[in-house]
């Protein structure tokens, strides 16, 4: 008996060994394999497993196919890809984050990753810490690299701007605004910020749980005045917009205390349900997510709309980053890496992505393009046509002949308010004075004081009245109890009557 | 080959293991974080920041407001529930018992998903009433905590004590007061406990049901969030200090008869 267990313990040892040999020795006569080790944002890629009538009917000259169409997940197609063009095989070990406080607080727990999708002022954290390996020179020269080839000139623009362009690629951009329902709330009022506050509207509108979201639209409202002066040039704005000065902290948290009063609530991730449901009447949001619930709404018959407001608009970037720790001078895994950048750049891929997550990839190029005109081309009935430019992003003459119904258009032409196509490609009126938030550096922990102290209650709020009740409330129980007590003697066990011995048992 | 042989002492090293690993070893973090600053520098100053800040001791007294609500409106529904189940001659009890336990066995999101529907249809805009609806989200949460405890410390209620009672001349509201009650303390005090510690620090209730102010647990988070591990080991500290004066307080009333003290689940 004992002999066949411990011949039974060996054959699953064997079995266990022979498994593993086959996992790690599968392609060990070419290269071995490498493990790529990417974080991302939740929802942020193509799963696959669409539904037939889910494939998009715009020409795929990468595949050679009629459509484009999501089968397996943007990962697994990857894998593939990469062992056909790089002659050895790559394993992605994909997770993902939830804010980026989130990845940052997993990255300075110890979590290794090689690639991670930060959003920009992220991105500048990590790269002031110097976390950031570099892409290689030929991946933003290359002739055959998607992302150079078609990452749109506005975003690369931007990004040398910045100083980001040799360390990051970027992923998905958009603006921040307010999603709202044209039926219940007037366009004059939704088109600025101070929506949140007004008391028309009071229980009404959401806001992110987010202190920068909060902290930027305070902003607008703190420097409303100067803001909306005519000659305000773009450094001023910016500057106005990314004012963390003591003074302006203070503004601030008197006019967060006062939207925390007005608002719905801050949600963490009820907003987009809400919306549809039609609880809330508008609800401060990321385009991307914007489109999202214009398009669950539009299944459920019910028509909203997005606006960007008009003193706070801001431009937010997600990229891709490759961490220094995680690369470690491998030069198989910067290549898988990159690879693996290079291959959702392609632009068949950042449609998938696009569709599938609703946000816009920095990704120019025909083939985004056609995807845009297929979704949004005017049907024949429409009544009335819009010339919807978007040159700034696709390159001269991009014009998308859309139903001019999905927009309200000013008279002098500039666009503030429209649908889905007005989320993904805001109009160049809107990402003039559009303003990219930075990292708040060295005054984050005052930020998040002030962030604190606006969701805490305020010992100092509280009326003299509302004490008057707590304390006696609190002291009749404490007297009922005590009178109780004593009355029945209750809790007084211990000590025997006179003249009586206690007994033990 | 030899048998295997454990002694008793043996057998704990699992749990030994675990307590370690998992109970000490935060601990000692936490109170290393605690008692630090961001540079690694011993310093009382977080514990004074907290004990001298309006609105964290705002907070405290917020958390505390709405834990001690909670609990007494679970008491208020928990102890009828339990005496009735607990001492009717009704033969289906466990079916009613069970009616109450079913909802810990479904997942509290989507609990709390439901209630909300309920609440705004019952309510029209749930945001009007933060304060209400955590308490309301609170107790539905946490009354099964409560009524098990009663039940059981109930269930075992001796009949001839209140025969015995009632022979004396007590009427039925004297008989109540002075051997029912004082005989389910135990339970109440495990029931109590169970239900004002967790109600402290639950958070997702209020930030599901659209209450924007912060309790203990939100305020941990959000320091966390900020990478400020230094104040939000604090406040855990600070609240592991208040359950512990808790319990040492209970404790009085329950030493006594341990066996008699409410089922801990």
């Amino acid at each position: 008996m004992i002999k066949f267990k411990r011949f039974s313990a060996i054959a699953a040892a064997c079995c266990l060994l022979g498994s593993s040999a086959i996992v790690f020795g599968g392609c060990s006569d070419v290269r071995e394999t490498v493990t790529l080790r990417v974080c991302n944002w939740e929802e942020y890629i193509d799963l696959g497993g669409w539904e037939e009538d889910e494939s998009i009917e715009v020409a795929n000259p990468f595949t050679e196919e009629e459509n484009i169409f999501g089968e397996n997940s943007l990962t697994e197609d990857f894998e593939e890809w990469f062992a056909e063009n790089y002659g050895y095989n790559v394993k992605v070990e994909y997770s993902t984050f939830g804010t980026n406080e989130d990845l940052y607080n997993r990255l300075s727990l110890g979590d290794v990753y090689d690639l991670v999708c930060p959003s920009d002022y992220m991105m500048m954290k990590l790269l002031a810490e110097d976390a950031v390996e570099k892409y290689s020179e030929n991946f933003f020269n290359g002739e055959n690299n998607y992302y150079s080839q078609f990452v749109s000139d506005y975003i690369d623009g931007i990004f040398s701007q910045y100083g980001w362009n040799e360390y990051a690629a970027c992923y998905m951009w958009g603006t921040t605004g307010l999603v709202y329902n044209p039926e219940k709330i007037d366009a004059e009022d939704i088109s600025t910020i101070k929506v949140l506050l007004n008391e028309d509207y009071k229980r009404q509108v959401t806001i992110k749980d987010n202190v920068r979201d909060s902290y930027f639209a305070a902003l607008g409202i703190v420097n409303e005045a100067e803001l909306t002066k005519p000659e305000l040039t773009a450094e001023t704005r910016s500057l106005l917009l990314n004012d963390i000065s003591e003074n302006t902290i203070a503004n601030a948290e008197d006019v967060l205390k006062q939207i925390k009063e007005n608002v719905y609530s801050f949600e963490t991730d009820s907003g987009k349900s809400d919306m549809v449901s039609g609880k809330v009447v508008a609800n401060y949001q990321w385009s991307g997510d914007a489109v999202y619930i214009m398009d669950e709404a539009d299944a459920e018959d019910t028509e909203l709309w997005y606006s960007v407001p008009a003193e706070c608009s801001n431009l937010w970037f997600d990229g891709w980053v490759m961490l220094k720790n995680g690369i470690n001078g491998n030069e198989q895994k910067r290549e898988a890496a990159e690879a693996f950048v290079n291959f959702l750049s392609r632009p068949d891929n950042a449609v998938r992505n696009m569709y599938y997550i609703g946000y816009s990839s920095a990704i120019a190029g025909d083939t985004v393009f056609e995807y845009m005109e297929y979704n949004y081309a005017a049907e024949e009935d429409a009544e009335q046509i819009c010339e919807y430019d978007v040159s700034y992003f696709f390159g001269e003459n991009s014009v998308i002949m859309t139903d001019a119904e999905c927009f309200d258009i000013e008279e002098n032409g500039d666009i503030n308010r429209g649908r889905q196509l007005f989320a993904q490609y805001p109009p160049a009126n809107v990402t003039a004075r559009s303003v990219v938030m930075l990292d708040f550096g060295d005054k984050l922990g005052q930020i998040n004081q002030m962030w604190i102290n606006v969701r805490c209650l305020d010992l100092l709020d509280i009326s003299p009245v509302t004490v008057g009740i707590i304390i006696a409330v609190i002291g009749m129980a404490a007297v009922a109890i005590t009178l109780y007590a004593l009355r029945y003697k209750l809790f007084i066990r211990n000590k025997p009557h006179k003249g009586y011995t206690k007994v033990e048992k | 080959m030899k048998k295997l042989r454990f002694n008793r002492s043996q057998l704990c090293i699992p749990y030994a293991v675990f307590l370690v690993l998992f109970v000490i070893a935060p601990l000692i973090v936490i109170v290393y974080y605690a008692f630090t600053n961001g540079e690694g520098n011993f310093t009382f100053s977080n514990f004074v920041g907290f004990f001298s800040s309006t609105n964290t001791l705002g907070t405290l007294l917020y958390s505390f407001l709405l834990s001690i609500v909670t609990t007494l409106v679970c008491l208020v529904i928990a102890y009828p529930t339990a005496y009735i189940l607990a001492r009717s001659n009704f033969k289906k009890k466990y079916v009613l018992l069970l009616l109450f336990i079913l909802p810990m066995w479904i997942n509290f999101t989507l609990r709390i998903t439901a209630l909300k529907e309920i609440l705004s249809v019952l309510e029209g805009n749930l945001a009007a009433y933060p304060f209400l609806n955590s308490v309301i989200g609170m107790t539905f949460d946490f009354l099964p905590f409560m009524i098990l405890p009663l039940y059981t410390s109930l269930l075992k209620l001796d009949n001839s004590l209140l025969e015995a009672a009632a022979d004396l001349g007590g009427n039925k509201f004297t008989v109540f007061l002075r051997v029912t009650l004082p005989l389910s303390v135990p339970g109440i005090v495990s029931g109590v406990t169970m239900v004002l510690l967790p109600s402290m620090t639950n958070y997702v209730v209020l930030d599901m049901l659209y209450n924007s102010t912060y309790i203990m647990g939100s305020l941990i988070g959000s320091y966390f969030s900020a990478y400020d591990w230094n104040n939000g080991s604090m406040i855990s500290l600070v609240l592991l200090v208040i359950i512990f004066l808790v319990t040492l307080v209970t404790n009085r009333f329950s030493d006594k008869d341990s066996n008699n003290r409410g089922a801990v689940l």
